[in-house]
């Protein structure tokens, strides 16, 4: 039973204490190795060429990059529903495959609001691996969970069905959910894309409080104001690293020219509603 | 008073019917949430006519029509699970190539016999009036098994419909989920096969699902609701087709039907009427 437990719904693997929480070794990822979205018609083959990080426990990094540069692809390498092609992801020191630590905040479009459930039961979605298989949440897992909520600000929000929420709010769901999750790193994508100032601005509290504990929280954005002003280390992304590294020596005006090339003025402040419908195409 | 309820029950082949049409109801409309909610329909469809040749075959040589159809419920969840895995061509089109094509052979088989259109008839439209006594316990065994395994797995099930990358991440075999939910589909369909018949599936596996999603705002209420609606569009049915002479499996698809446009028409909130106002 335990066997068969383990197989279906591992519990995850231990972590190499003094591994860094995530190194991507010449990293590669081509096209096809998405599986899907083969259509764009693109010179070039890969998605994400040669990338190389180490990422440390409680940093807050932020990846910007044009439409297209494979930020999406780069969190979904650590999330490991895209395999790199070529070279080696690492996460405390071990394989994507093994984490169940690893939290993933989707794009809010690539949710479906109409499902049939409740704030605290997508929160406790976060727990189905800690819960295992055959067996029925018990009474840590609903206080995970209201713990989980509270620490992310919707604790009111419980019994609210999610197509009920606003923008701000959703974010912070699934915050909850991979609070739930006992994520170590966790990792967003555009997060603040649609929100307004005050929801940006108190989503990232939220997420500067989990790095004190922490946690290691990778943010994928468009917006390189926020980028510059929230985060210790900020990638500048476009199919390779162009630079890594505190946001004053990485966005420079060289360096964004390089990435963006005639585009940086685009790339400063779009519509949001742009980007949310230009996102659906920075996939690999 | 209620004469014309208990009227019925006289004729134990009545009571049979309703037992079965209840039971159907029950399983088709629980296991119905998922497939309604994943947008599975147009593979529950599919999946419901591939077993024609496997009933056929198990007809033509006396087995138990059962047994045939489960084979052939079982191997084509399997085929599909594996087409729609590799890629290649897209998934609605290759469902569909199977789809016709074994149906095609089912009823190619079948012309091969001398009362073809009856049988054909039979098979297409469910033959509630006929079920045995084994064939009963067959319909409940089985469809116990699809609602335990729903129990069972509910948190797993929930988690890869809603969001595929959070199962990724908390590493659930995706891949297993995927299969037993093609195989629970395929088991629910071969148990329902008398009660509605092939073409009139979708009703059980779709219909009560679909109004209990207008109805509800949870899964577990949303279950339960389109439990009993099934089994209700059964019981409601059953008697329709007793006292106006028209055939079983319609009947009960026409009241889950009804059942269906009036929630649709007048759910809170959700209603046509409600959102006109």
């Amino acid at each position: 039973m335990e066997k068969l437990r383990s197989t279906l719904n591992p519990r995850g693997v231990p972590h190499q204490a003094a591994a860094p929480t995530l190194e991507m070794a010449a990293v590669s990822v081509a096209y096809a190795a998405g599986g899907e979205g083969v259509t764009t018609a693109r010179a070039d083959s890969y998605a994400l060429e040669g990338v190389s990080c180490t990422i440390q426990r409680g940093e807050f990094v932020a990846v910007v990059g044009p439409n297209g540069a494979g930020k999406s692809t780069f969190l979904k390498l650590l999330v490991g529903t895209v395999r790199p092609s070529e070279g080696e992801v690492r996460i405390f020191g071990l394989q994507p495959a093994g984490h169940i630590c690893i939290g993933y905040v989707p794009q809010r479009n690539q949710i479906d609001w109409a499902f049939p459930v409740t704030v605290e039961d997508v929160v406790m979605m976060g727990r189905v691996g800690q819960i295992g298989l055959l067996r029925w949440p018990r009474q840590r897992d609903w206080e995970r969970v209201r713990s989980s909520l509270a620490r992310a600000q919707a604790g009111h929000l419980a019994h609210v069905q999610i197509g009920e929420l606003s923008g701000g709010q959703q974010q912070r769901v699934f915050i909850a959910r991979a609070l739930a999750q006992e994520a170590e790193l966790l990792l967003l994508d555009e997060p603040l894309t649609g929100l307004d100032i005050r929801s940006q601005e108190g989503i990232l509290d939220i997420l500067e409080g989990l790095r004190r504990e922490g946690v290691t929280v990778v943010v994928a954005t468009h917006d390189l104001n926020l980028a510059a002003e929230r985060f210790d280390r900020v990638m500048l992304l476009n199919r390779h690293i162009i630079a890594f590294g505190p946001p004053e020596e990485v966005l420079t005006t060289s360096n964004l020219l390089q990435a963006y090339g005639a585009r940086i003025g685009d790339a400063a402040g779009p519509a949001d509603g742009e980007m949310a419908e230009a996102d659906k195409t920075d996939e690999p | 008073m209620f004469d014309w309820l208990i009227d019925p029950l006289q004729f134990s082949f009545i009571v049979r019917a309703l037992i079965a049409a209840v039971l159907v109801g029950i399983v088709g409309s629980v296991l119905g949430t998922y497939i309604v909610l994943r947008g599975m329909a147009f593979l529950g469809d599919a999946l419901a006519h591939t077993i024609l040749p496997g009933v056929v075959i198990a007809f033509l040589f006396g087995w138990p029509l059962a047994v045939g159809a489960l084979i052939a419920g079982v191997l084509t969840a399997l085929g599909i699970g594996a087409l729609t895995e590799r890629g290649g061509i897209r998934e609605d089109t290759a469902i569909g190539v199977i789809f016709a094509g074994s149906f095609a052979l089912g009823v190619a088989l079948l012309s091969r016999s001398g009362s073809y259109t009856v049988d054909l008839a039979h098979f297409l439209f469910g033959n509630l009036l006929a079920v045995s006594a084994a064939d009963l316990w067959l319909i409940a065994s089985l469809g116990g098994l699809v609602l335990l395994s729903i129990a069972l797995f509910y948190k797993e099930f929930l988690v890869i419909s809603f969001d595929l990358t959070l199962a990724t991440t908390l590493r659930l075999s995706t891949r297993f989920f995927r299969y037993l939910l093609l195989l629970l589909i395929a088991v629910t369909i071969v148990v329902s096969l008398q009660v509605v018949g092939i073409a009139l599936m979708l009703a059980v596996l779709v219909t009560p699902a679909a109004t209990a999603s207008l109805l509800t705002h949870r899964l577990p209420p949303m279950m339960a609701l389109s439990a009993a609606l099934g089994a209700l569009s059964g019981i409601i049915g059953l008697y329709l087709s007793f006292y106006l002479n028209i055939a079983s499996g319609p009947a009960v698809v026409l009241v889950a039907t009804l059942f269906f446009t009036l929630a649709y028409l007048f759910a809170p909130r959700r209603g046509l009427v409600w959102r006109r106002r």
